[in-house]
């Protein structure tokens, strides 16, 4: 399902533009800001947590555990399972389960990052460890 | 300062259409304003105060113009959009204003048709790159809720079903109500599962409609006709999120928004006759009961089992009009008609099967956007004089 699932491109904006070109080569970032060390997502310039503008890019393991999720067992695409992912770096991130039985996603179970194309740059979704 | 007692509601009106594909939506607005202008006995050009939120064709101005208000009068106007909330945040709002001499009658008003036609989207987010593709829906968003609730907490499908088993026991009083057959829990548990752990019984109604408050001073309030409601508690709040950093689904912005009306109020939940909550869907009343402290964190499941939420049945009667469960939700924004059952509630103009008896007492509250995303809530508590 998810392999020809039309996705959309992404704007992109000159605050986020280096995160959509690290997605074309495969790398999944984060921002962590210098001043606090706190990570976040999706990457602000200005830190959410401290004010700090000293905020960095950050290549992110890919890895994380589901928080929650649902599955919508209906939609004009076919089914789909939208869920939050906690990174191994901290941050939680929305994204949807692809690539996987999505019958027997559990809260906790490992997971990891994989790109799907668009018309533009890649979008970070996520698949069973 | 507090706006505690600086403002009554003295005009309600919920417009008993479901479905309006003959109207307007602007229509439906200048309807639901007709109809609380009158039920306060009030006429439009005494009108001096509007709010609106984001389902008001255009905003503020167009509006303030097609429904011909006053504008050598009108002084104040507030289009404040927080989704489903709006319009008890909007109430929060009036009551400043009339707190500070800035209106004396303030109009309130909500409509549109969801069941007619597909709304126009909301304005993109700044996370717009980051979680457009991934289809969060209102189902979704609060099914990850549900289902991380159910993880943390043991909350079951059962006890959540008992949530829509409450308002269908009232909505079969309610004659404008759309679905008004009572339903079992198994019932629930049977319709088809739509976005797990919600199955379609725990999702709200979809349809058009709309509703208007009238709200103003307590001097003008004393020379109507109608009884007494004031606002003696208010809050709002929002949360989200926050950088992937505070992400925690298992509770909404009632934790803050409730204790800061109650505090003002200077009552507590244990005090409460009677509440109108959000029932988008069944999840959504059972993390406000718990938020708003009607229970602790995690016992909601407990708390609204075996028929706790039925009038007359229950120690806490909800949603007496069938809510959005049963009854509608205009708009796919809830706050408006939740106002008005309360109203109806300590005026004693409930369906007598589901009225309260010495109803002095009531919460409404309710959010707006997604609580499995970010979202606003407000809480508002009124008391009859």
């Amino acid at each position: 399902m998810s392999e020809t699932k039309k996705y959309p491109a992404p704007a992109t904006n000159p605050e986020t533009a280096a995160f959509w070109e690290a997605a074309k080569q495969g790398k999944f970032m984060i921002k962590r800001c210098t001043a606090c060390g706190e990570a976040h997502y999706f990457p602000r310039a200005i830190c959410p947590f401290c004010y700090s503008d000293k905020t960095v890019w950050e290549q992110a393991s890919g890895e994380g555990t589901i928080y929650t999720y649902s599955l919508m067992r209906k939609s004009p695409t076919g089914p789909y399972a939208i869920g939050y992912v906690t990174l191994k770096e901290g941050p939680s991130v929305q994204t949807n389960f692809v690539d996987c039985d999505l019958t027997t996603l559990k809260i906790g179970q490992k997971v990891k990052v994989v790109f799907k194309p668009t018309d533009g740059a890649p979008l970070p979704f996520f698949t069973v460890a | 300062m507090t706006i505690k007692g600086k403002a009554y509601i003295a005009g309600i009106f919920e417009h008993p259409t479901r479905h309006a594909p003959d109207k307007s939506t602007a229509q439906l607005h200048a309807e639901v304003a007709k109809g609380a202008i009158e039920d306060a006995g009030l006429s439009k050009d005494d009108v001096d105060g509007y709010f609106c939120a984001g389902d008001a064709p255009g905003g503020a101005w167009p509006m303030v113009d097609y429904l011909g208000l006053n504008t050598k009068k009108l002084r104040h106007v507030d289009s404040t959009e927080t989704g489903g909330c709006s319009y008890i945040i909007h109430l929060g709002h009036a009551a400043e204003a009339i707190a500070a001499g800035k209106c004396s009658i303030a109009l309130i008003t909500l409509a549109g048709k969801p069941r007619t036609g597909v709304m126009p989207p909301r304005a993109a987010g700044a996370e717009v790159d980051f979680e457009s593709a991934y289809g969060a829906t209102t189902h979704n968003a609060y099914g990850m809720c549900a289902m991380r609730h159910m993880h943390d907490y043991g909350t079951t499908s059962e006890q959540l079903a008992w949530i829509k088993v409450a308002a269908s026991h009232h909505a079969q009083y309610n004659p404008h109500a759309m679905l008004k057959d009572v339903v079992t829990v198994e019932d629930v548990l049977n319709s088809p599962m739509i976005s797990d752990p919600l199955h379609r019984m725990d999702c709200c109604v979809v349809s058009d409609g709309g509703g208007a408050l009238i709200v103003t001073t307590p001097e003008i309030a004393k020379s109507l006709k109608k009884p007494l409601v004031k606002l003696i508690g208010h809050g709002e709040a929002m949360k989200g999120p926050r950088g992937g950093k505070d992400l925690d689904l298992t509770y909404s912005a009632g934790v803050w928004s409730g204790p800061r009306a109650f505090e003002e109020a200077g009552v507590t939940p244990k005090d409460i006759k009677y509440a109108s909550i959000y029932d988008s869907f069944t999840i959504t009343v059972l993390m406000q009961l718990e938020d708003l402290g009607f229970c602790k964190k995690g016992e909601g499941g407990k708390f609204v089992a075996d028929g706790n939420l039925i009038s007359g049945v229950g120690k806490l009667p909800f949603n007496t009009d069938g809510g959005g469960l049963c009854s509608n939700h205009p708009v796919n924004r809830g706050g408006m008609t939740k106002i008005i059952e309360a109203v109806r509630q300590l005026r004693g103009e409930a369906h007598p099967k589901v009225q309260v008896k010495n109803c002095d007492l009531a919460i409404a509250h309710g959010t707006g956007g997604l609580l499995g995303v970010r979202h606003a809530a407000s809480t508002a508590i009124l008391e009859r004089v």
